[in-house]
């Protein structure tokens, strides 16, 4: 399965992988949502759904729905430690 | 006389352009709608240093030209009309110091476009607390531009928009980045077609539609003879758009803009924590509609209270200051009536506005739609919706207002629409009366089932809301967009200036706007109440005094004045008893005969006020809608009490004060008096159960108060909505009511 945007946990961060090119809005891509850029979920709201991101410094709102449509590279914080 | 500059301000949600606006134009401004949309327009005029005068148009926030709302397309559709009135000789485009990036997007958009563009970079005090630096002069090179640093909080910069705008001759109006190199043969033949228009223009043009509605495209002759990609392939262009211009941006910025990590973060994130929280975020939202529900509940009734006072005396001094007659009339009971009638909503909407202002320049509003769109989604609403719906229960007109923070225009709609179930609290006394008439007084797990009916009215109203809602949402074939993205602003102090301007400009626009209305209906309701064309109107006096010179007062009257002279005399006999006073028995006699006298000629004209009434053209609008009303249990009376209380639902209990000739809305006194009426059968009392819950959920249905339907017409800027709202709440109300009474009669 692939991980994508719904799939992280709070706290977790992630790098946007190349997407078709028009499945998304087109005002996330103008908030930021571009490939390469990290990922970050801040909050998710109290019924699973909209969930809090930061993409790139932008704090943005998005629902679950989009969200599973942004593929996404982990950051995997764990090895360090 | 010097030209006007035409200035245009334009920039994404949050980046403080309302702020710069206000410095510029300070209350030399004008709000309105673009026409036949419902899309604000804000402008002012705006001194400049060497004499000249700018026209300053503060466009609606958008985060690029690519299309997706009614709002992005005003501002689209502003800048490629060069023929348009407003067209800006120069674009200001206002950027957030901590989102140049993303700001940057649209600054270059608008560069291409070949406007002269100057860049002012807004909240420049958070730079330093954000480990910002930024080399301005190299900014202005590769952007191409000027730039001005402001701080709209700390006053700074202003000057220098001013002075940049005045010089925008010296601007650069060539474009930032060649848009052809996404699709080089695309462009190639498009520029072949159009030898004569701008490509990028014509970019936008061809792809306004993309995301959003249908426009028109005729501003391009001969359009259909060109092959035009299909939408999929232009919204991959799009894209590829979005990704150029950010590689541009970023190159700059990677020389120009420095950000120290370190500086940054924490009071967001941790404000976030609590604010979001599932428990806590709730408490705290639910908290402050609390206090939002008591100002407009409450505290507003102190202010409120005070206008109506001095309204009810200054009416009373001008009346008595002036001759008799119908012009003095006109002037107390029709228009100053009806300016009152708006004054006393001004304390509501001062306050509801008051704390909106607050929570959307802290940047909490954006949290509470965060917290509630799940909950409200499936009935079509935003989670924006949930302020109107709690302040409708005070009253629905600043509620209805309110609604523009909502940004769909569809989920803004059905907010507006079933706003007014809500019990607001001008149902109180309506609800109130009629619960102490035909609910009886036990109680069921310790309430009291006249406590109870009334919660369960007010659940009703919820209800009916919430449902409607839902139906709304199916039926409404409006297009907006079909996802959610919403920027999270980071917390701000708010700016005094901002909150100030946005209460007086709500009280405004609705004195201005829905107060016409108010007004002119007020004036027609007061001309049919008071004139008639029947020989019984006009012979009213003559025909009440010999009915009494024959008959005596009505039994009610006569029990009445018995009443308070027995108690007047009980009174005089204890004082005088007490030794406060010491008079004589002929004097106590000689007093009680001017008291009787005194209540007999107020009995008197009351009951002329009624039989005038009777038979004035509303009276016999109630009569005609006697046959209407019949089944829903109700009579004449009542029928007209039903077309004055359009006015607002409260004058309900005031018209048949009149039409009982009461003479006085003590709500003891009149209820007593409607206790004492009995159905046309004579067999039982008029406000029985059935006719009495009839009543109940008729109010608690129907669009019973013109002041909403000239806010919604204001709001929605046409008569098609408050027209079917006012036809499908009272068909419904009717309907619902009628069921009732049938059942339980």
């Amino acid at each position: 399965m692939n991980i994508t945007v719904a799939h992280l946990k709070k706290g977790q961060k992630g790098i946007i992988k190349d997407f078709v090119h028009d499945i998304l809005p087109i005002k996330l891509l103008e908030l930021g949502c571009l490939p390469g850029n990290t990922v970050e979920l801040v909050q998710v709201a109290p019924l699973k759904d909209p969930i809090y991101i930061n993409v790139n410094g932008t704090h943005i709102a998005i629902r679950k729905s989009v969200a599973i449509q942004i593929e996404l590279e982990l950051i995997d914080d764990t090895q360090k430690a | 006389m010097s030209k006007q500059i035409n200035v245009a301000l334009i920039g994404n949600p949050n980046t403080g352009k309302t702020s710069v606006f206000n410095e510029l134009t300070g209350l030399k401004q004008k709000v309105g709608n673009y026409p036949g949309i419902t899309v604000e327009k804000k402008e002012g005029i705006c001194k400049l240093p060497r004499g000249v005068k700018a026209h300053i148009l503060d466009l609606p926030g958008t985060y690029s030209l690519n299309t997706t709302s009614l709002d992005e397309s005003v501002v689209v559709e502003l800048l490629l009309n060069r023929n348009n009135k407003d067209f800006p000789d120069v674009a200001v485009v206002i950027s957030d110091v901590e989102n140049l990036k993303r700001n940057l997007l649209l600054f270059t958009q608008i560069k291409d476009l070949r406007i002269p563009t100057l860049l002012v970079i807004n909240m420049a005090d958070r730079m330093s607390r954000k480990g910002i630096s930024m080399d301005i002069p190299l900014l202005e090179e590769k952007l191409d531009t000027k730039i001005a640093l402001v701080s709209t909080r700390k006053g700074t910069g202003v000057e220098k928009i001013k002075e940049l705008i005045a010089d925008y001759k010296n601007l650069s109006s060539k474009p930032n980045i060649d848009t052809s190199i996404i699709a080089p043969d695309y462009f190639e033949r498009l520029k072949k077609a159009f030898p004569n228009e701008d490509l990028y223009k014509l970019w936008l043009v061809i792809t306004q539609d993309v995301n959003f509605m249908p426009i028109e495209k005729n501003m391009l002759k001969g359009f259909s003879s060109f092959d035009i990609k299909s939408k999929s392939e232009l919204k991959k262009l799009q894209h590829k758009e979005t990704v150029v211009r950010y590689q541009f941006i970023n190159n700059i910025l990677k020389e120009a803009y420095k950000v120290d990590l370190s500086a940054a973060k924490g009071f967001r994130a941790k404000l976030d924590k609590i604010l979001t929280h599932k428990v806590f975020g709730y408490l705290i939202f639910f908290f402050i509609l609390l206090t939002i529900f008591q100002a407009i509940y409450d505290w507003s009734s102190y202010p409120t209270d005070f206008i109506d006072n001095l309204m009810a005396s200054a009416i009373e001094w001008i009346k008595n200051g002036l001759p008799a007659g119908v012009l003095t009339n006109l002037i107390t009971e029709g228009i100053l009536a009806g300016i009152s009638g708006i004054l006393v909503f001004v304390p509501q909407i001062a306050f509801l506005f008051l704390f909106i202002s607050l929570l959307e320049e802290t940047g909490y509003m954006s949290r509470v739609v965060f917290l509630m769109d799940r909950l409200m989604r499936p009935f079509g609403l935003s989670g924006k919706s949930v302020v109107p719906l709690i302040s409708g229960t005070a009253c629905a007109i600043p509620a209805v207002m309110a609604t523009r923070t909502i940004e769909n225009w569809k989920e803004r709609l059905i907010t507006i629409l079933v706003t007014p179930f809500t019990t607001c609290s001008a149902r109180l006394p309506v609800y109130l009366i009629i619960i102490s008439l035909v609910i009886p007084e036990g109680r069921f797990l310790g309430l009291s089932y006249q406590a109870l009916t009334l919660m369960l009215l007010y659940l009703i109203g919820f209800g009916a809301a919430i449902v409607s809602a839902m139906i709304l949402n199916k039926i409404l074939k409006i297009k907006s967009r079909s996802f959610f993205v919403m920027e999270m602003p980071t917390y701000k102090l708010p700016l005094l200036k901002n909150v100030v301007y946005t209460v007086l400009e709500k009280t405004k626009s609705f004195v201005y706007g829905a107060g016409k209305i108010i007004l002119a209906i007020s004036i027609i309701l007061w001309f049919l109440g008071s004139n008639g064309i029947s020989s019984n109107f006009k012979n009213a006096e003559r025909i009440v005094k010999e009915r009494i010179a024959s008959k005596g007062l009505s039994d009610y009257n006569k029990r009445n004045i018995e009443e308070s002279l027995n108690a007047y005399s009980v009174a005089l006999n204890d004082s005088v008893l007490q030794k406060k006073y010491t008079i004589g028995i002929e004097a106590i006699k000689d007093s009680l005969e001017v008291r009787k006298l005194d209540l007999t000629n107020k009995a008197e004209s009351q009951e002329v006020a009624g039989y005038k009434l009777e038979h004035s053209y509303i009276g016999y609008a109630g009569k005609a809608i006697e046959p209407i009303v019949r089944p829903l249990g109700y009579d004449w009376k009542i029928g007209i009490a039903l077309i004055t209380s359009f006015a607002a639902r409260e004058v309900f209990v005031g018209t048949l004060a009149t039409i009982y000739s009461v003479g006085s809305d003590e709500q003891e006194t009149i209820t007593s008096r409607m206790a004492a009426e009995v159905d046309p059968t004579g067999q039982r009392p008029l406000f029985n159960l059935a006719s009495g819950i009839s009543l109940l959920l008729f109010y608690a249905f129907a669009m019973q108060c013109m002041s909403t339907l000239a806010i919604v017409k204001r709001e929605t800027n046409s008569w098609k909505w408050p027209i079917m709202q006012l036809v499908f709440m009272s068909a419904f109300a009717y309907i619902v009511a009628l069921i009732a009474y049938q059942i339980l009669k």
